[in-house]
């Protein structure tokens, strides 16, 4: 039993089947990120403006990933264009590039996510708020028994949150390290999603997005790795394999590049 | 009702498909066979029966809730020991906590949309029919299509098991409104959206599968305009699933965020729980939740009823004998239908303080779409016009399908004007709206369905009076179930209440000395009783079938033709039942899908494999 279309396009629609569906999917995909930036941009124009967070991310960190994966997204396709030509041993290269951009994205990703992890606003009993890098906890540190003491270093020392708010313009924070009681603690949080809903979506968004990378580098990595010895025998349907990763992966660069202005630039 | 005359393409039906399969034919064993199957067929069986199954524990929970409603706080007879036994303090003394009501309300409304009957449409009929009927030998993505069944397993199983964790099922309705649904504090709202997002998955697998198959696999000769409508509303309906379920996805995953990691993307500042301010950082918006939930959940009612419409259509054609009236319109209507699904859905939110210019605007959304409602009905209504009709069981299901959806369609109209909604929003009016368009609506084209092709699936014929006994009940008790729920609801009987409304009745009030207006009337609340033993009536409707399914499965009177029906679309130009692989020789089209008693031609049908006489 031969299911049609599975290599040679249907003359009437221009597609085989599984380009059809990637599309199809994408489209998904789309209304599936369309959701969430709607949920942002709501969630942004609900928040009064002078408590939206500007400034929290790396913009450095951001512009080298979204580099990375603009390279990516050429090599993706430098990868296809070598199997159109029929030279595998590029396209080994090419994808190979694929594989090592994309984990260096996600590598990047993580340092990321571990800084907003070991980011600290330490609300004092006297009411000002430290805000800066975890260095340590010593060994008897508790919050509940009130015993011990945090070291943070890069601290800046506000009088009220919302002053923590634009950071794009702010004074760098202090070199120095900054110990405090855990008695003078009123109330100690990291940057986690909890902290506010412009972490909240924003962990939402780069997580999900983290884990389309994560797949797609799956697929491309069975495609370099175990899945190539199709090329032997089936050629264009190996082809058409790299074609369809391809454009998934075009699809999550793209999400990619509305992600970087919404949440590092604005 | 089958007459003598022989389907003129396989006069004996072919009951081992494997007849010039020669080649294909190797034996896969019991597990790839029927478990791990790439069939779409067996796939479609197995959705079926999977649905079914939760069909019928969907209709439990309900039987339970409606001795509840009738009888609040007295032991449910038979099923309470076992609720005590099974899930402990909830049901104490066989009495349904409120805890549980909420549970199994939550539960009954999310088991019968996306655990029964979207599943029975789009996956198994949807699995099963499509590429029968656009004459393929599979799905476009077979093994896509095995995955997708399995997530939809998966998320039913995670959905199950919720009632059997600390605290139970979800308790926030089906709806799942933040911030009630995040401050419940058990994992029963865990489990659902980790459910949600297994079953929004397999959603979106199947209609991609069913979009593709339908555009790459068409026979030679099926042109857009010779499809039967049912591939259409199948084609209509997975774009809704598509393109509508996302926004959902994206819902459900932040609301799981919410659920897991402590954020409040759903919960406003200042919330308060249990007397105590909320120790979340706030700043949420509980509204966002409504408008990605009823993103879907909108397109989510024409996924409910589009398929239906297109089983229905299937049925009439053939049973009348003669073409669909409006063939072209039916089209059009769905396609009309799709498109304005997507942006009718805040008519579900009037209650919320929505602006004046934003309410009108949803308005007249909701009036535009009941035209291409109304005139896929009047399509299916003109095309009794005149034929002769056989009066067998799958056509009585579909022509009651009818009058049901229309009284579901029409009672809808107020509800979709802001002035009546606010009176109508959450009061038993809307209970009864939305279920004469699910229940003796979609449900009943399941029946008709499932009568219609039993014998292409089996090779065996259902029992014919049984399945008679089996409508008639079917369609009293649904009709003494929701026709007295419209009364409640306008006398302003809220939904969601565990005890039936008592504590708003006038004989409460006059109990205890409380003086207010109305109060509901010693009629509306006896309704509560006649609701419920309607319901146990509609139970016990439903032995008759299933007993005639399983047996006729085994003894029913073999199909003594491919095309017991003499039906003319493709997948009863098959052998009974199809192998892998459908067709014995890949068919060609050469006419439109309902080619019924054209003038000249010796028998009243002719099959769209058939080519014409001149041509051949």
């Amino acid at each position: 039993m031969e299911i049609p279309y599975t290599v040679e396009a249907r003359p009437d629609t221009g597609v085989y089947n599984a380009k059809l569906g990637v599309w199809l999917f994408l489209a998904s995909e789309v209304m599936l990120f369309g959701g969430l930036f709607s949920a942002y941009v709501l969630l942004r124009v609900g928040t009064p403006p002078e408590l939206w967070p500007h400034g929290w991310l790396n913009v450095k960190l951001g512009t080298l990933n979204t580099v990375l994966l603009a390279s990516s997204a050429i090599t993706t396709l430098l990868a296809w264009a070598a199997l159109k030509v029929k030279k595998f041993n590029h396209y080994r290269i090419y994808h190979g590039l694929t594989l090592l951009l994309a984990v260096a994205f996600l590598v990047i990703k993580s340092t990321e996510y571990n800084d907003k992890f070991h980011h600290y606003e330490i609300v004092q009993t006297d009411g000002k708020i430290a805000d800066g890098h975890l260095v340590e906890k010593s060994a008897d540190f508790d919050l509940v028994k009130k015993t011990g003491e945090v070291t943070l270093h890069h601290v800046r020392v506000v009088e009220k949150t919302e002053e923590l708010a634009d950071l794009r313009h702010a004074k760098p924070p202090g070199e120095g390290e900054v110990k405090i009681a855990a008695a003078n603690i009123k109330k100690m949080q990291n940057y986690g999603p909890y902290h506010n809903n412009y972490l909240g979506i924003y962990f939402t968004l780069t997580i999900l997005h983290a884990l389309h990378i994560l797949g797609g580098a799956i697929v491309i990595a069975f495609l370099w790795g175990p899945g190539s010895k199709m090329w032997k025998t089936e050629p264009e349907r190996f082809t058409n394999r790299v074609e369809v990763s391809g454009l998934f992966w075009h699809f999550v660069d793209l999400v990619w590049i509305f992600l970087f202005p919404v949440l590092y630039l604005t | 009702m089958v007459t003598k005359m022989q389907s003129t393409t396989h006069a004996t039906p072919h009951f081992q498909a494997d007849h010039g399969h020669g080649a294909h034919h190797h034996d896969e064993g019991f597990w790839r066979t029927y478990v791990f199957s790439i069939d779409h067929k067996v796939i479609g069986i197995q959705y079926g029966i999977t649905a079914l199954a939760f069909l019928l524990f969907g209709f439990s929970l309900m039987l339970m809730m409606r001795w509840q409603i009738a009888h609040p706080g007295i032991s449910i007879p038979l099923a309470g020991p076992l609720l005590e036994k099974l899930l402990g303090s909830v049901a104490a003394k066989g009495v349904m906590s409120p805890d549980l009501y909420n549970s199994f309300g939550a539960m009954h409304g999310t088991i019968m949309v996306f655990l029964a009957v979207v599943p029975l449409l789009s996956g198994m009929y949807g699995n099963y029919l499509v590429p029968l009927q656009i004459g393929a030998n599979d799905m476009a993505f077979p093994r896509l299509n095995m995955m997708s069944y399995q997530f939809y397993f998966i998320g039913g199983i995670v959905m199950f098991a919720s009632f059997f964790i600390p605290g139970g099922a979800a308790q926030a309705g089906w709806t799942s409104y933040p911030p009630l649904s995040e401050v419940i504090p058990t994992d029963g709202q865990t489990y659902w959206l980790i459910g949600m997002v297994f079953l929004i998955t397999s959603s979106l697998l199947g209609s991609a599968n069913i979009i593709a198959t339908i555009v790459q696999l068409r026979a030679p000769g099926l042109t857009w305009m010779r499809l039967p409508f049912f591939v259409w509303s199948q084609f209509v309906a997975s774009f809704l699933l598509l393109l509508a379920f996302p926004p959902l996805e994206a819902a459900g995953v932040m609301q799981l965020m919410d659920k897991v990691t402590g954020s409040s993307m759903f919960l406003p500042t200042g919330l308060s729980v249990g007397g105590k301010i909320a120790n979340v950082a706030g700043g949420g918006n509980p509204l966002l939740w409504q408008h990605l939930f009823w993103f879907l959940a909108h397109p989510e009612v024409y996924v409910l009823i589009l398929p239906a419409l297109g089983i229905v259509a299937e049925v009439i054609a053939n049973n009348t004998r003669k073409p669909l009236w409006g063939y072209k319109s039916l089209v059009y209507g769905s396609l009309g239908l799709g498109f304005m699904s997507f942006i009718v859905w805040a008519h579900h939110m009037y209650l919320t303080g929505m602006g004046t210019t934003i309410a009108t605007f949803f308005q007249t959304t909701t009036m535009i779409i009941s035209i291409p409602s109304v005139i896929i009905l009047t399509c299916l209504l003109m095309s009794l016009w005149g034929g002769s009709i056989r009066f067998n069981t799958p056509m009585l299901f579909a022509l009651a399908f009818l009058p049901m959806f229309g009284i579901g369609g029409l009672t809808g109209l107020p509800l979709g004007f802001s002035a009546s909604d606010l009176h109508l929003h959450d009061t038993y009016y809307v209970i009864a709206h939305f279920h004469y368009v699910v229940a003796p609506g979609t449900i009943f084209a399941i029946f008709a369905g499932i009568y219609f092709w039993f014998p292409k699936a089996s090779g065996r014929m259902m029992n014919e009076f049984w399945g008679r006994v089996h409508f008639w009940l079917s369609f009293i008790f649904m009709n003494l179930i929701f026709m007295p729920m419209f009364a409640q609801g306008l006398a302003g009987m809220s939904r969601r209440m565990s005890d039936g409304g008592v504590n708003y009745s006038a004989s409460y009030f006059q109990a205890n000395g409380i003086v207010a207006a109305g109060g509901l009337s010693n009629n509306i609340m006896y309704l509560n009783n006649t609701i419920l033993w309607a319901a146990v009536g509609l139970g016990l409707a439903q032995i008759p079938f299933i007993i005639n399914f399983f047996y006729s499965i085994f003894k029913g009177p073999r199909v003594t033709s491919d095309n017991p029906w003499q039906a003319t679309t493709l997948e009863w130009q098959t052998p009974t039942p199809p192998g892998h692989g459908n067709f014995l020789t890949p068919p060609s089209v050469y006419r439109g899908p309902y080619e019924y008693s054209v003038p000249g031609h010796p028998v009243d049908f002719i099959a769209q494999d058939q080519p014409d006489k001149a041509k051949a």
